[in-house]
């Protein structure tokens, strides 16, 4: 590729202003996709027919003095656990094989409203469980900045896709940093919204209380653009958060900011030394741009890691249980029906998937529950009251957001801890219900992409997103 | 030991369908009967990225409750998740609540007697499998059909404490809670459609203990009788059981109607875990000042209240006051009945007599009838100001029950009229004795026995001169100046 991709905000302007057609737009974002997902692998499906249909709509439109909305002619990659009427919906699992959504997620709808273009639906660790789309019923997703490394996950197909040039813009899904961490390791910026502020409506549930799901792009003004038109109540999510938010303008001025560099996320075993110098590079960028830098201790951080892998199983658990063959999805005869249910589950799940249900029901379970699901929820309560200490001395956090650069697929395939550990920067936020969101901020050891987290309180989007163009700004090319 | 030895103790748990307009999670038709997976959709379906979002309608139903059975309702109550798999449940689990209720520690009276309930708590109802093939039972069917129209579909489920001792108190107190379901407008409680269902909690101990047996779990009864023959037969089985060295297990046993014996459900493998755990698509319950007066306001009077009014008021019998209460629309009958300017007693007798007993007999419902409050309330003053006998006002009702006619009109279009003319009532009487001179006779000389039954003749053929319409108290009057 030749330059800086294309955003999002230059193409509606020129789709709006007539200046290029939708139609253009989208072969040329397909010829991409063409090129070069033989080798990545981001896409389950492309959707050709529909995409360049949508944009001969989007020009009859313009052509017609309407003005077809902020994403006018924008190609955007949707996470495969999206729900879109009438095309295939699989969470990168066999046990869906075959079934066609008869609705369409919130968030997807939101987009075509805009003027967004559906292009394709993106691999993803089956059911989002999993942080390097290994995971997926469908094969891997390589990393296009190094095929023979992962692009991260569970949103890795997404990560890649705007990394690729696919699409400027893609929405996935977050439970434990499956944004933040495939778009750190693509090098792209991901964003994990507060917890109800966009809906999970048509979002295939993995953990309820910890799913949220939010934009990639190449830009932080992209991606506020797509997380401006993605939020927002919705009644049909009764989690989801009454009232307007904040807009997003605000540009990048950081001056009296008070940011802090979160101990127990930075400073600790497993964080590469060159992550972690990427990290005192940005504050260092922000207190030259105005802020004030100072460390930050939040301790129950710690715990989340251990909280989060009995929550997120336990709510997973129970969420998976509805594929049993009896309605939709892939249908395994049996003797009865508690052995048809059986053998579907079985021949339905990959290994993760049933790892993680496994671990869940036996965290629910009576006479353990106490000491696992519920001593979990305790940590949870503990960390979001030493995350408000934090917010009562600093605006936004820091950390890295993941704990290495890109690893080479298949290094931690055998070993389910050692993968576990690569979201330990991301997790306390999902457990929060907080915001925070990933900045490219120059490249590692093995001159692949780092980045930066920063984390804000519920509802801190305008002010993350500050901090956020500044360090976008004052990131080494 | 012989059954009198023995005290049973039971508690009940009911299931109430609420009949909302809609299901408790989603805008599908909360609707009996329709054309199987028509009132669906992808949240009653538990389809993938699909949420449920509380109708508040039902929160308001379960406050009407909360306040009829004296309920605490908590500011905040939570729904969780009952973890299991069957194949009428959309999603392999209920969303229902477990130990955050909203309604907890209220109670009933049952004929003077406080029943405690534990506790009442809104949760979602199952679809409805058929089995094809083998004679429809699941083992040696074909196939299987499931009818989801009834998933989603708002139940309470409301458990009394183990506080009741005869199959009579048991129904009894089905009976008040229906009763009161049905005043305060939240459900049809039809225990034949489904619409109320009632499992019987059954243990029995020797008199005086006051430790609880191990109980059975009684289910599958579809009327108040059979819940009374069920429970009945329940009592001697475990005595009969323990009498004769056994020991009761705790289990889930089926009341078989036409047999009239329970017998015991292959039980699963150990006991089954529910796993449950707050639901986390759903945001606490927490209703407003404003709710809770709305549901305060919504409730009418309960039937105890009615009862007690219609007994001070009226002067009638507490049996006949229950009588009214219990029988469907009977109670609101009699009280527009009075309105209209009836006595409250006669209204009662003629609508605990010869309307219940008509109803009884045809199988209608009061709605359909012709008579109105109006009507009952016309042939009320025709008796009372002597217009009408008893005895021809019943033939009145009886023609009011069956045609769209007026009291009054049948009267005159039958010349049913009581006359009261003495002059006029006076002729017939001495028409009568000039044909009868020999029975005067033997009246006049004969023992008492013998002057009633000559009496009594003579009577009779007065009021058959009269064509029956002479008032029987003049003419017995004019009799006797005559006769004496
Ligand atoms: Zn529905």
């Amino acid at each position: 590729m030749s330059g800086a991709p294309e955003t999002a905000l230059d193409i509606a302007a020129s789709v709006r202003s007539g200046e290029r057609s939708a139609r253009s737009v989208v072969d040329d974002h397909l010829a991409t996709i063409a090129a070069r997902d033989g080798e990545i692998h981001a896409c389950n499906a492309v959707l050709d027919d529909q995409a360049r249909a949508a944009a001969d709509a989007i020009d009859a439109a313009v052509a017609r003095g309407e003005d077809p909305g902020p994403l006018a002619g924008v190609p955007v990659a949707l996470k495969d656990n999206l729900c879109t009427r009438g095309i295939p919906t699989t969470c990168s699992s066999r046990i869906l094989e075959g079934w066609l959504p008869p609705y369409t997620a919130t968030v997807v709808q939101r987009v075509t409203d805009a003027g967004g273009i559906p292009i394709a639906k993106t691999n993803l660790d089956e059911f989002a469980m999993g942080s390097s789309t290994e995971n997926s019923a469908f094969g891997v997703t390589r990393n296009p900045r190094d095929l023979t490394r992962v692009s991260g996950g569970s949103s890795g197909g997404s990560a890649a896709a705007v990394a690729a040039g696919y699409a400027p813009l893609a929405l996935g899904s977050d439970t434990g940093g499956s944004i933040r961490q495939p778009a750190a390791l693509c090098g792209v910026v991901g964003v994990k919204p507060t917890y109800g502020l966009v809906s999970r409506y048509g979002l295939i549930a993995f953990a309820s209380s910890l799913d949220q799901i939010g934009p990639f792009a190449n830009t932080v003004d992209d991606a506020a653009l797509m997380l401006e038109t993605i939020w927002g109540h919705d009644p049909m999510d009764s989690t989801s958060i009454t009232g307007a938010p904040a807009p997003l303008a605000g540009g990048a001025d950081v001056a009296g900011l008070r940011i802090g560099i979160v101990e127990e996320l930075t400073d600790v075993e497993g964080i590469a030394p060159e992550v972690r110098a990427a990290v005192g590079r940005a504050a260092s960028a922000l207190e030259a741009a105005g802020a004030t830098v100072d460390r930050v201790s939040v301790p129950s951080c710690t715990y989340g890691l251990s909280a989060y892998y009995l929550i997120a199983p336990a709510e997973a658990s129970s969420n998976l249980a509805r594929y049993d063959g009896v309605r939709y999805g892939l249908r395994v005869d049996g003797e009865d029906v508690a052995d048809m249910n059986a053998r579907t589950r079985a021949a339905g799940f990959g290994p993760e998937v049933k790892r993680r249900i496994m671990l869940g029901t036996y965290a629910l379970s009576a006479g353990y529950y106490d000491a696992y699901y519920g001593k979990a929820q305790k940590v949870r309560t503990l960390i979001i009251r030493d995350f408000a200490a934090a917010y009562e001395r600093f605006d936004v956090l820091l950390s890295p957001t993941a704990p290495t650069e890109a690893f080479p697929i298949g290094e931690k395939t055998a070993d389910p801890l050692a993968m576990y550990l690569s979201d330990v920067c991301t997790i306390p936020t999902n457990l929060a219900g907080h915001a925070a969101m990933t900045v490219p901020f120059g490249v590692g050891g093995e001159g692949l992409p780092v980045g930066v987290q920063v984390l804000a309180p519920a509802l801190g989007e305008p002010v993350m997103f500050r901090a956020a163009r500044a360090l976008e700004a004052a990131a080494p090319r | 030991m012989s059954e009198a030895e023995y005290e049973a103790v039971m508690g009940l748990e009911v299931h109430v369908e609420l009949a909302t307009a809609t299901k408790l999670f989603c805008g599908c038709v909360n609707e009996f009967g329709s054309e199987p997976n028509t009132n669906i959709c992808p949240v009653c379906l538990g389809l993938p990225g699909s949420l449920p979002v509380l109708n508040e309608k039902v929160v308001e139903f379960a406050l009407r409750i909360g306040e009829a059975f004296h309920f605490d309702v908590p500011e905040r109550s939570i729904f969780h998740r009952k973890n299991y798999f069957y194949p009428d449940m959309p999603k392999d689990f209920q969303t229902s609540q477990y130990d955050s209720p909203i309604c907890a520690d209220g109670y009933l009276e049952v004929d003077g007697v406080r029943i405690g309930i534990e506790r009442a708590h809104m949760e979602e109802d199952t679809g409805k499998t058929t089995h094809v093939g083998g004679g429809g039972r699941i083992h040696d069917a074909d196939h299987s059909n499931v009818d989801y129209n009834r998933a989603g579909v708002p139940l309470m489920e409301i458990v009394s404490r183990p506080e009741m001792h005869t199959a009579e108190q048991a129904k009894g107190y089905v009976s008040e809670l229906r009763g009161i379901l049905e005043a305060i407008g939240v459900s049809d409680v039809k225990m034949e459609e489904g619409s109320m269902r009632v499992d019987a909690n059954v243990s029995i101990r020797p008199v005086g203990s006051d430790t609880l047996g191990t109980r059975a779990e009684i289910k599958n009864m579809n009327s108040l009788r059979s819940l009374g023959r069920a429970i009945e037969y329940e009592i001697s089985r475990q005595v009969e059981l323990v009498e004769s060295g056994g020991r009761v297990v705790q289990e889930t046993r089926h009341w078989d109607e036409s047999a009239g014996i329970t017998h015991g459900m292959r039980s699963k493998e150990g006991s089954e875990d529910y796993r449950y755990f707050p639901e986390p698509d759903l945001v606490p319950v927490a209703p407003t000042d404003a709710m809770r007066a709305t549901a305060r306001a919504a409730i009418g009077e309960l039937p105890a209240a009615r009862r007690e009014r219609m007994v001070a008021q009226w002067g009638i019998s507490e049996t006949d006051a229950r009588t009214l209460v219990e029988s469907p629309g009977l109670a609101e009958f009699a009280d527009a009945t009075v309105a209209a300017g009836a006595p409250g007693k006669d209204v009662t007798n003629w609508l605990s007599g010869e309307v219940l007993a008509y109803l009884n007999e045809t199988g209608l419902s009061l709605a359909v009838l012709p008579l109105t409050p109006g009507k009952l309330a016309e042939l009320c003053t025709l008796v009372s100001d002597g217009t009408l006998s008893r005895n021809l006002a019943k033939d009145v009702l009886g023609e009011c029950l069956r045609e769209p006619k007026d009291p009054k009109a049948v009267v005159a279009e039958r010349g049913l009229a009581q006359v009261n003319d003495e002059g006029e009532l006076g002729a017939l009487v001495d028409a009568v004795l000039a044909g009868n001179a020999e029975t005067i006779e033997e009246y006049r000389n004969g023992d008492d026995k013998l002057r009633k039954k000559k009496r009594g003749f003579l009577m009779g053929e007065v009021m058959k001169a009269s064509k029956g319409s002479g008032n029987p108290q003049v003419l017995n009057r004019l009799l006797d100046e005559r006769l004496n």
